[in-house]
């Protein structure tokens, strides 16, 4: 085989996609599943519907309405663009933010669960013994919620690794900018390149694999302290 | 010595609080009522764990809630330890975890002395190294108490810490309470359904009903106050007594304690000669009679007595209650045939007949 032939570049690309986004989710994820846990407001359904939805919708309508979102004349792509001079679309940045609306639902859900099953009780305690509202998060509701947190990462990282639709449609496949595995792999079998194609698919699933093996190991051996 | 001010109004879907207190803030509170009369409630008010939209709340000079002023100190800076009655352990903290997690976050100096003196005072030496899922149901209530004390509250707030624990583990708390009054002097509300199980620490009683305080005072003012004796659920007791405990009678296996001038026996108890001791009798456990038949009754306690006021109403058509002064305010419950047949009349002297005096291992 021809090894030299493989290209390095959108492993790495996808690796940093990955990473990133799963960063970025966590931030707007934790918040938004907090929020759901807690509250009591009449939206919540609303909230939780809009969260779920790319679950099923078809990843050329997410990317579809991104590519508007994100385009030279978008809400988001023209402020953009009038910011930094580059476009949002078919930009590495903008890949960020479709992978995160894509895998938003895989990291708000486990979070959600989990919070909602730590519920209030907890909090409270912490509260009566002189911790702020933040002060608990991080040291009461946090702990309790290892087992949601790791299954969120996980999640997060490992379906932003095998997202496809949507970055074709939002990233196209620039070497180096928005060319990641699953477009690269797409790419060499249209031109019939079944080796390069075995090996970037082999290794994405033997990868996929051991991703989740290790969070449903680690979620064994992790007690749950909810009570 | 100061004083707490609170009024709380909120409407739950199917409950309503509307209650206002003034009590002392000194030594053991019970606030004490049915199942759903929203003494929880009423707690949670006093912590800021509940928030009312036209609260008010001062203890002292320190107003900790007037909504109408917009003031409203929240729960982390309210110098109040709260014990809830599922203890809350952080369970993902070993107890000394849990016991530093108040201790950091106390203002107060001499951390280390006082976690000592709390660790001390609750025999959490041994546990201290255990996860707190690991404790059995007492030991988490101990660790939850401790846990509370090293916040420094000014006030120490108990929402039924023996509700989930079976009559022997209460047998074993209750002596933490006492040591915990003792030593550290700290003012406690408690929150109970079941007063036998704090009848001997009580020094003020809030009777609560349906959302709202019906009585406030010390122990005896409020059973002689109480105008009927109130809901059959409300007050289960017909009475409390105040006595010393005079002898042990080994031969019977009896406790012979006095009240007033007269002689209660009682099974034998675990108490020193000489000390006071509260009992609880239930109204229903007392049988009236015109006479003194003490030698030709199996009844041991009988207690002269006069009849202060008789209640009958439409909810028991066959039953009276019936008030008595025996030295202290009694309740008895007896059949409207009964009452006739004596013809029981207010001002008469009778003889109250105790049939059972209910001691603090009768927990219900």
């Amino acid at each position: 085989m021809d090894y030299a032939a493989l290209n390095f570049q959108p492993i790495l690309l996808t690796l940093k996609l990955a990473l990133t986004t799963v960063g970025v989710l966590l931030v707007v994820g934790i918040p938004i599943a907090w929020w759901l846990a807690h509250t009591g407001s009449r939206i919540r359904p609303i909230v939780e519907a809009v969260v779920a939805l790319p679950l099923v919708l078809p990843p050329t309508v997410l990317g579809f309405y991104l590519l508007i979102l994100l385009g030279p004349h978008g809400w988001l792509g023209q402020p953009f663009s009038a910011l930094t001079g580059d476009p949002l679309s078919f930009s590495f940045a903008g890949l960020v933010i479709a992978s995160t609306l894509y895998s938003l639902p895989f990291v708000v859900q486990p979070l959600h669960t989990t919070f909602e099953a730590i519920g209030k009780s907890p909090l409270e305690a912490a509260w009566t013994l002189g911790a702020s509202k933040w002060d608990a998060f991080w040291t009461v509701a946090t702990p309790l919620a290892l087992r949601g947190y790791i299954t969120a990462i996980v999640l997060g990282f490992a379906h932003t690794l095998g997202e496809f639709g949507v970055v074709l449609m939002v990233g196209g496949s620039i070497p180096g900018k928005t060319k990641v595995v699953s477009i690269e792999i797409y790419d060499h079998v249209e031109t019939l390149e079944y080796t390069q194609a075995h090996i970037l698919s082999g290794g994405l699933l033997i990868f996929s694999f051991l991703v989740l093996l290790t969070v449903y190991t680690l979620n064994r051996r992790l007690p749950v302290h909810v009570s | 010595m100061s004083r707490l001010i609170a009024r709380f109004k909120l409407d739950f879907p199917n409950f309503q609080l509307d209650a206002s207190l003034e009590v002392p803030v000194e030594g053991f509170t019970v606030l004490f009522g049915p199942s759903g009369c929203g003494k929880t409630t009423l707690l949670r008010c006093l912590s800021g764990l509940e928030r009312c939209p036209d609260g008010f709340l001062q203890i002292g000079d320190t107003v900790w809630q007037d909504e109408s002023r917009g003031i409203f100190l929240p729960v982390p800076k309210r110098p109040v330890g709260y014990v809830f009655q599922e203890a809350r352990l952080f369970n993902h903290l070993s107890v000394d975890g849990n016991l530093n997690y108040a201790l950091k976050r106390s203002s107060g100096k001499n951390a280390s002395s006082r976690f000592d003196q709390v660790v001390n005072i609750l025999d959490l030496g041994p546990l201290l190294k255990n996860r707190a899922h690991q404790l059995s149901g007492g030991e988490k209530q101990r660790v939850a108490v401790a846990r509370a004390l090293l916040t420094e509250p000014g006030l120490l707030l108990m929402d039924e810490p023996l509700a989930a624990l079976d009559a022997k583990r209460k047998q074993e708390i209750l002596p933490y309470f006492q040591r915990v009054q003792e030593e550290l002097g700290i003012p406690v509300f408690y929150v109970t359904h079941s007063i036998s199980e704090v009848l001997q620490l009580v020094d003020t009683l809030v009777l609560m009903e349906q959302g709202r305080v019906t009585q406030t005072g010390p122990l005896d003012e409020v059973f002689s106050h109480v105008e009927s004796m109130p809901g059959s659920s409300a007050l289960p007791i017909g009475g409390i007594l105040e006595t010393q405990v005079i002898r042990q009678d080994e031969d019977y296996h009896l406790t012979v304690l006095q009240f007033k001038e007269q002689t209660l026996y009682v099974p034998r108890q675990n108490v020193k000669q000489g000390s006071r001791l509260r009992v609880n009798i239930h109204a229903g456990d007392v049988a009236l009679a015109v006479s003194p038949v003490q030698h030709q009754t199996s009844v041991l306690n009988v207690l002269p007595a006069v009849i202060k006021k008789v209640v009958q109403n439409e909810e028991d058509p066959y039953m009276a209650k019936v008030l008595l002064d025996v030295g202290a305010p009694l309740w008895a419950t007896i059949t409207r045939k009964s009452l006739a047949n004596l013809k029981l009349k207010e001002g008469q002297k009778v003889f109250a007949h105790i049939k059972a005096i209910r001691m603090v291992h009768d927990l219900d």
